[in-house]
């Protein structure tokens, strides 16, 4: 338990000492007027056109639902490869056999799902 | 005397202190609580100095580093006047850096804008807390520790996006979007690599990664299993290379594209905070490929008693900081050998070349296993 207690001090130490050097570029930063040249968004020395939302192409969408669902496979293997040494030297009662059948059939539905976007045009960035 | 139990201490210091440092105090104050509690601070407090002194202090060193290897790569001399061959130039940039000024140009979200680079530094720190420096040098010795990193890692591309969006420039925008496409991409790659170290090491744990790695050279990941091993290897210097936006897969600042990408509109100290982060990164991701294919702190060893002897007389930090950096050398000529693809030819590459062939890899080291027993 004492470990997860560390790690979280960790979690907000990065985020800490940001915030502090943040402050103290604040402090100590040298400080002008601030016109509206200055505060423009830099945009190759021209006058700034339009706000910068605009829309997108939605093919990062596309990727960010692949993503998803791909790495979320990698955390259901996660718990099957730690073990898997173990199950296929026959200590544990399941079946090394059923256990790769599983595993066969898990990727392969994955696999389809990769082919089929592919197949789709989904992976092809224009 | 009672020990008191911290289970994983900065190295043996705070177990040989602490009860030593309670026999001071009145005796109505000694008890093993307190003994507990004033150890679990102690530790703290050594860990998170030790973490960021390592952390924050290699970055000027990294900085230095790769101007040399870039200059020389170049055939150039690289910084020379600043102190001897220019040692002290990166802590001068550090005091510029201090002295500009901070601002969020016109349109742009103040309080996302100043919040990016806070979430951009919580990955690195906290996967620098969980890599295994030596024996009993590991700040926390998690049990979920490959999947604790994989999930942190994911804290980077938050703070990308957050930065790109809210700075209102076209030029972040299209570099944040670029960077987090291409670092989700390349993040299941990663993970598959990680998937599998853990098949073969049979365990989530960093530490015991490295301890399966314990004798000889042939014992480290990379040589361990025929091939695979080396191919893995390469896969994940590949994608580790593409989650940390370095050069060549640096689309996401492409200077001829997008002027500086995702921190184009930062400058001062939320600037530098990026640039910390890239460089923190390169340090864990060397330090995850040491643990996962290099034998971590584990010397060397070739067989012959006579040489292992005195090569395990060398402590395991300087070994492991040897490999870490035989390992940034190694992305650092990477950065200044290869060209960089184009987005559409990077995306190509991670949906239709590595993530097949990891699965391929994955399927071969599970036949290795069945086949070896």
């Amino acid at each position: 338990m004492s470990e997860y207690i560390i790690l979280s001090i960790f979690l907000f130490l990065g985020a800490f000492i940001a915030a502090a050097a943040t402050v103290v570029g604040l402090l100590l930063g040298y400080r002008t007027r601030n016109t509206k040249n200055k505060m423009a968004p830099y945009e190759c020395g021209m006058q700034t056109i339009g706000n910068a939302r605009i829309q997108f192409k939605v093919g990062y969408y596309l990727f960010a639902l692949l993503f998803l669902v791909f790495d979320i496979e990698a955390l259901f293997l996660f718990p099957v490869m730690a073990n898997f040494k173990e199950i296929m030297s026959g200590n544990t009662p399941l079946s090394p056999v059923v256990v790769i059948v599983d595993l066969a059939i898990f990727i392969a539905i994955l696999v389809s799902g990769l082919a089929y976007a592919w197949k789709k045009g989904i992976l092809k960035w224009e | 005397m009672y020990v008191p139990s911290v289970t994983h201490p900065i190295g043996d210091f705070v177990r040989e202190w602490v009860p030593k440092l309670s026999a001071y105090l009145p005796e109505q104050l000694q008890s093993q609580t307190l003994d507990t509690i004033v150890a679990f601070l102690v530790n703290a407090v050594i860990c998170i100095v030790a973490v960021c002194a390592v952390n924050i202090g290699s970055a000027p060193i990294l900085i230095y580093m790769e101007r040399k290897v870039c200059a020389h790569v170049q055939c150039r001399l690289g910084p020379m006047r600043l102190g001897w061959h220019g040692t002290i130039q990166t802590i001068a940039d550090v005091i510029k850096m201090l002295f500009k000024e901070v601002y969020a140009p016109s349109g742009a979200d103040k309080l996302m804008f100043y919040l990016a680079p806070l979430i951009v530094l919580i990955a690195p720190f906290m996967v620098a807390a969980l890599i295994p420096f030596d024996k009993n040098l590991v700040v926390s010795d998690v049990s979920m520790g490959i999947p604790l990193i994989i999930a942190v890692n994911g804290f980077g591309v938050l703070g990308i996006l957050l930065g790109g969006w809210s700075s209102n420039n076209k030029y972040s925008l299209l570099g944040a979007l670029r960077s987090g496409a291409q670092m989700i991409s390349y993040e299941i790659s990663f993970a598959m690599i990680l998937l599998f170290v853990v098949m073969i090491s049979g365990s989530t744990n960093l530490m015991s990664i490295t301890q399966s790695q314990a004798g000889t050279i042939a014992d480290w990941f990379i040589f361990k299993i025929p091939v695979l091993g080396f191919i893995g290897f390469i896969l994940f210097f590949i994608s580790s290379t593409a989650e940390m936006n370095r050069a060549p897969f640096d689309i996401a600042e492409a200077e001829q594209e997008l002027t500086g990408g995702y921190h184009t509109e930062y400058n001062g100290t939320p600037f530098a905070m990026f640039y910390l982060a890239e460089y923190i990164a390169l340090v864990t991701n060397s330090a995850l490929a040491t643990t996962c294919f290099l034998g971590g702190f584990h010397a060397p060893c070739i067989g012959v008693a006579f040489v292992d002897n005195y090569l395990t007389m060398v402590p395991g930090v300087v070994w492991f900081f040897a490999k870490v950096f035989f390992m940034i050398w190694c992305y650092m000529m990477v950065r200044w050998t290869f060209v960089r693809p184009r987005v559409d030819q990077l995306m190509d590459f991670e949906w239709k070349f590595l993530l097949p062939v990891n699965l391929l890899l994955l399927g071969a080291g599970a036949a290795y296993i069945v086949i070896s027993g």
